[in-house]
Parts: structure tokens; sequence; C-alpha cells
């Protein structure tokens, strides 16, 4: 059984496929069908992942992998194969389960949405183009499934295609991952041409391994740089991160799967899978490309968080803080701590799918207004929503002991503090947990604290197959933290194979009183700053943010989202218009020109050659059967048929002989 | 060559044009057959000249090609003459002038 799952790992994610191409066939009215196929392959992929899991569990840095030979062209055989590590196994078990609920939770969402089965066949595609990167022991195949994903959340982006909004949105999601998919591409083509091998691992002639890398040499700089711009685009992480806060036009739950705790996570995993490549040649655990994903992260980060303040839409502020949390995990992955990095992520997988499915569940609940301005009062509406919800907001606050959030953001700044590089991230981080905590404040206050506005008066609680999922998710953020403490490091151990050691003593640190404090700092800040918001007159809606009133220059700032994407539109995209126009310009005039210049001269060969076939060769022609045809005709006329003017010329030709013959003689 | 050759050549020269003339001035296929032999005739006259006063009159080699000719000539004219009554079955005429039929 155990061997069995590593080298079958392809049928975790080949389940979902199966099923999102056999609801795919279904008719539109088979609603029930669908969700249950894609309940049922997710629920197989999450067993399987289990299997999985439990197989990784029993050595400590168990490794499986199967290879193969996809196609030989020439004399390059390209392989391909899938890896079973802890790394994969932990993202397996993330996806699958963060997934399920997910899937679930769409039931009642889309409940009411007509093209219900198309939602799930994509759902069921993602899920298995996700769980395809996870397991790919090739550079190649990760990037098949990576473009895959990014298919899927075009897809599901744009899924409300009726919605202008929604097509622009999806259409700028796929383009800006695409700009940073070509470095990642050509980071590919080098690192080919470089080890001469895509595959992960392969019993020491990997890429990964030290013969692949020494062959690499210098230019593993390059490489991993080339490949860092495909895990900046698909993570959003400045200066593509445009793309994300947009993404939140598709349905909350894609919003939830995608946007949060799955798709956007593939740039970290990305990074850390590929980690030795950026490590390599490594001074004291700094490297060039390194210090970029640090750097990449830390302005993420902090830009995402302070963004987040000041946005009015429920999904947005959300979207901005995975932003700001991704820029975290890059962060840790680049001072070197990859277990912390890949264990935020997994915590993060958990409470931000919670979080926004919290925030379906409000916005269902609001008939689908997103302004958290309208919204107030939600607490005693949605009960269960409020609570779930809470747990999420400590969760990514990271207030301590019982969030999982807590714990992992712990380890990430013990990291940081400790980074060679340079101090200056480690207190940008601690400032950006303070303005973590004051955003969530901000939006728990808005939406569930107060008096009722108009969108949240007639507001009810969610059907349970809705809110079964947030509990579940809840309780997975709280239990979840059981394995991360510093007390018992069982996560960290296991992604990094030691053996785990459980030490009472160490859940006291200087580090958890550090964040106490500056996770209290951001709650209180908050709840001093927006507590006027709770006390607000129920019917009126709140025109002026507190901190509006107070700096309303640096508030416009932060809600026009730092004018970065007009500064793209005054840049790239003007640039990019005006590339085209000149591209147009040259296509209609300069080419096409060409194009009717050769054209006209294929015409003018043409009537000469009409002239030289006709004028000579078939004038020639024409002359000649002419000039037979008329001296046929005068033969013809010598043939009388008259047998006296015959026997005459006979006389005459023999008196002409004759007369020869007498000459001669 | 005695004065007597001559004359018989003469005499035949003569037979020989006035049957060429005949031949080719009479519309009717029998006279044309007539002009034919005539012609004929020329000849064989010029075989009895050419042999009487040729080296060796005394072998009767000259009557000899004479009377062979003559009967090639009686030959001939019988076909001759049938293919007159034939063309005349066919046509109803024997005017050659209106034979034109292998006209080119």
């Amino acid at each position: 059984m155990t061997a069995w799952i590593g080298n079958n790992v392809w049928l975790i994610p080949a389940v979902p496929l199966a099923a999102s191409f056999v609801i795919l066939s279904l008719a539109n009215s088979r609603r029930k069908s669908a969700a249950a196929l894609a309940v049922i392959g997710q629920v197989a992929a999450l067993m399987l992942s289990i299997v999985a899991f439990t197989t990784t569990l029993q050595t400590p840095g168990y490794r499986a992998f199967h290879n193969f030979t996809w196609f030989t062209f020439g004399e390059n055989a390209l392989r391909i194969g899938w890896v079973l590590d802890p790394l994969a196994a932990a993202m397996l078990v993330m996806i699958a389960l963060v997934g399920l609920c997910i899937f679930t939770f769409s039931i009642g969402y889309m409940a009411g949405d007509k093209d219900f089965t198309r939602f799930f066949a994509h759902l069921s595609f993602f899920s298995a183009a996700m769980l395809g990167v996870v397991i790919a022991n090739s550079l190649l195949l990760l990037f098949v499934c990576w473009e895959l994903v990014g298919l899927a959340s075009y897809l599901l982006i744009g899924f409300w295609i009726h919605k202008p909004s929604a097509a622009a949105a999806a259409k700028k999601a796929f383009i800006t991952t695409r700009i940073g998919d070509m470095g990642f591409f050509l980071g590919i083509l080098w690192l080919y041409s470089g080890s001469g091998t895509l595959l992960f691992y392969d019993n020491g002639r990997g890429c990964l391994e030290s013969a692949g890398l020494l062959a690499l040499g210098a230019s593993a700089t390059f490489v991993a740089l080339l490949i860092f711009c495909g895990a900046v685009g698909k993570s959003g992480q400045f200066p593509l991160h445009v793309w994300l806060p947009d993404a939140m036009e598709g349905p909350t739950p894609v919003s939830a799967l995608i946007h949060a705790a799955t798709m956007v996570a593939a740039g970290v995993f990305l990074v850390a899978r590929v980690y030795p490549l950026f490590s390599f040649g490594a001074v004291d655990g700094v490297t060039p490309s390194l210090t970029v994903v640090v750097w990449i992260g830390v302005i993420s980060g902090l830009m995402a968080a302070l963004i987040a303040i000041a946005q009015p839409d429920i999904k947005r502020i959300l979207a901005y803080s995975t932003v700001s949390q991704l820029g975290l995990m890059m962060v840790s992955l680049g001072v070197g701590g990859v277990a912390a990095g890949i264990m935020h992520l997994l915590a993060h997988g958990f409470f931000k799918a919670l979080l926004f499915l919290g925030a379906g569940s409000v916005i269902h609940g609001s008939y689908h207004e997103q302004d958290i301005r309208k919204m107030g009062g939600l607490r005693r509406a949605m009960p269960v929503t409020f609570l779930t919800y809470a747990i999420g907001m400590m969760a990514l606050s990271g207030v301590p002991l019982v969030f999982c959030g807590a714990w992992t953001k712990e380890e990430i700044l013990h990291a940081t503090a400790h980074w060679p590089g340079s101090r200056v991230p480690y207190f940008l981080l601690l400032a950006g947990v303070v303005l973590t905590a004051l955003y969530m404040t901000r939006q728990i206050i808005y939406v569930f604290f107060g008096n009722r506005r108009e969108a949240s008066e007639h507001a009810h609680e969610s059907t349970r197959v809705m809110t079964i999922p947030l509990i579940v998710l809840a309780i997975c953020t709280i239990l979840f933290s059981a394995v991360l403490t510093p007390a018992w490091p069982w996560l960290h151990s296991y992604l990094t194979g030691e053996p785990a050691h459980s030490d009472i003593a160490r859940l006291i640190q200087p580090m958890l009183f550090l964040s106490l404090v500056l996770v209290a700092a951001g709650i209180g800040l908050g709840i001093a700053m927006y507590r006027k918001i709770a006390l607000q007159d129920r019917h009126r809606p709140i025109e002026t943010d507190p901190l509006e009133q107070v700096q309303p220059a640096l508030f416009r700032f932060l809600e026009n989202r730092m004018w970065l994407d007009e500064f793209y539109e005054w840049t790239v995209i003007a640039f990019a218009a005006i590339a085209a126009r000149v591209s147009d310009w040259m296509d209609r005039y300069f080419w096409d020109g060409l194009v009717r210049g050769f054209g006209g001269l294929g015409q003018l060969f043409g009537i000469f050659s009409t002239n030289v076939d006709e004028r000579g060769i078939n004038a020639g022609v024409d002359e000649t059967t002419a000039g037979t045809r008329g001296l046929g005709r005068v033969i013809s006329g010598w043939h009388s048929g008259q047998i006296q003017t015959y026997l005459g010329a006979v006389a005459v030709g023999m008196l002409a002989l004759l007369i020869l013959y007498a000459w001669l003689t | 060559m005695t004065p007597a050759l001559q004359l018989f050549l003469i005499v035949s020269a003569a037979l020989f044009c006035i049957g060429l003339l005949a031949a080719l001035s009479r519309r009717h296929a029998i006279f044309i057959l007539i002009g034919i032999e005539m012609m004929l005739a020329a000849a064989n006259l010029n075989f009895i000249a050419f042999w009487r006063f040729g080296p060796q009159p005394q072998q009767p080699t000259g009557v000899m090609v004479a009377i062979f000719s003559i009967a090639i000539a009686a030959a001939e004219a019988a076909v001759g003459l049938a293919l007159v009554i034939a063309v005349y079955r066919h046509y109803r005429t024997t005017n050659v002038d209106q034979l034109n039929q292998l006209k080119g």
C-alpha cells in the first residue's frame, strides 16, 4: 500500500480531473450529480492524499519519486515524473481538505446560479491542476500544471461572463501572471541548457541535486531569479500584485479556493520546491537571489497591508491581506526559514479560506452587497459566521496560543530576526503585524458590530451546507496549531526531516510576548479608531472613514491602491498601447505596402508573361497553323480529280526530263 | 545510224504525240483508253525499230518484247474497259470531267 502510493501519486490529481471531464459532459440541468461528482472526486483525492501523507510519516525525510520519458527528440529525452515528499504530502492534504470545504460551501453559495454544473467542472479542474503542481517532479510538468492552474483561474474569475468587469478581471489576471510566467519559462530553458535535466530528483542527477547544481554553476542565480518571476506573478507579489484584488470579481468560493488558500500559494510552493537553486553557493545563508526574494516579500507584505486599511470592499481587504501574507511567506523563504514559510502557507490556507468563506456567507446574507460601509451589526444576525470569522481574523492577526497563524508568524519573525543580510526586513515585518491586526479589526467592526445598516437590515444566517465548512475550517485553524508550537514543533521537523522533540519550556519565549504586544497594539488601535463606527446611527451609511477624517490625503492614497494601477495604466499599458498602435500602423502601411508592392510586381510580371504568351508564342503557333492551312488549301487545289490534268502534268514532267537529258548529254 | 531508223522513230514519236493528244483532249473514257493504246503502240514500234537496226537483228528479242507488250496491253485494255463499265454503272457517265471524286 505504502510503496504503491509512492509510485501512483498521479492518481491524486487524476481523480478530480476525471470528475471535471465527466461534469463537463453533463447537461446543464444535472445540478445534483455535478455537485456530487465534484465532491466525490475531492473526497477521493483527500483520501489518497491522506494515504500519501501517512506514507511519508514512516521515515523522516521520506522521498519517493517516479520518472519516465515523456517524449524523445533527437538524442535528448524529455523526462517527467512525480515525487512524494513531506512538502508535497503536506500541501496535498491541505489543498484537498480546504478544497473539499470550499466545494461543499459552493453548493449552498452557488445554489441559485444557472451555470452551476460548469462551476463545479471548473472547480474540479482547478483542484486537479493544483494537485498536479504539488506532485510534479519535473519543472516542465510543474509548469504545465502551473499554466493549467492559471487557465482555471481565468475561467473562474470570469465565471460570470455577462459581467464586463469580471471578463476584464479575468483577462487582467491572465495577462499579468503571463508576464511572470514568461520569466519562469526562460528560467526553465536556461536551467535545461545548463544542467540538461528538468527533473528535481533523479538519483543524484536531478537539477536540485548536487551534480545538477554544480553543472549549473554561477548561472543558478539567474535561473532562480527568472523562476522567481513566475512565483511573483502567481503569488501576487509586488510589482505583479495588481491582478489579485481584481480577481475578487469571481464568485466568493473561487476567491477562497484560488485567490487565498491554494493557487496563489503555488508561487511560494515553487520557491520552496526549487529552494536548492536559490540557496546554491550561499555565503552565511545569503545569496543574491534570496535577497531579492526577501525584499520583494517585504515590499509586498507592507504595501498590501497598508492598502488593505483603506479598502471598502470586504473581499478586496482579504485579497490585499493575502498579498501581504504571501509576502510574509516569501520573506521567510528568503531568510532561510523554508519550513516556517510552508507552515505559514498551510496555516494561511486554512484561515484565509475560512475568512473568505465567511465573507461569502456575509455577502450571501446581505443580498450580494460587498461594501463593508453598508453592513454592520451582523454579529447577532449571523452568529455562526461571526464566530468562525472572528477565529479566522484572530488567526490572521496572530493572536497567540490557540490560533495557528500566530505560531507560524512567530516562527517567521524568529527566522527573520536572525537574517545576517539586514535587520530592516525584521522591523518592517513587525510593523506589518500591527497593520494586519489593525485592518482586520476595522473590518470586523464595520461588518459585525454596531447597528445594522442598509445592506444588513434583513440579513440572515446562511444554510447549514455553508456554515458546516466554516465550522470545519475554524476547527482546523485551531487544532492545526497543536503541531506548530515550539513546545512540540512536529510539522517543522516533519518538513525538515528531523525527529521532533517536545519541550514544554520552549513554549514561552520572548517572541511570544513581542507578538502579543504587537497584536494587542494593532487591535487596540483598531478599536480606538473605529469605535465610533459601531456607535453610528443606524440609518445613515458611513460617509467618511475615521482615517479619512484624520489623514484625508493618506487615505485617498491608500484607497486608490497607491495609484499603482493608474501608474501601470500610464506606463506599461500606455507603452503597450503605443507599441500596439505602431505595430498596427507598420502592419497596415509598411508591411502591407511591401506585400502590396510585391503583389504589384507579380501582377506586372503576369501581364508581361501574358503578353509574351499571347503575342509571341500563341501568335507564332497561330501563324504556323494558318500557313500550313493555306499551303494545304493550295496543294489540295492541285488535286482537282481531273485525270487528264494529272496526265498532262505527267506529260509535261516527262518532257521536261527529256529536255534535261538532252541538255545534259 | 541509218535514216531508216530515224524515220521509224519520227513515226513512232508522231504516233505517241497523237495518242497523248487524244488521251489529254478527249472527255470520253473509252477514247482516252484508245489514246493510251496508241502511245503503247508507239512504244512497241520503238522496240521493233531499235531491234531491227540494233547490233544483233538475227535474234528475235525485239519481236518477243513487242509480243509480250501487246499481250500485256491487251490485258490492260481489258482491265481498263472493265473499269470504264464499272464506272459507268456507278455514275451513269463516262465523262472524265465529272469523275472528280478523288480531288483533294
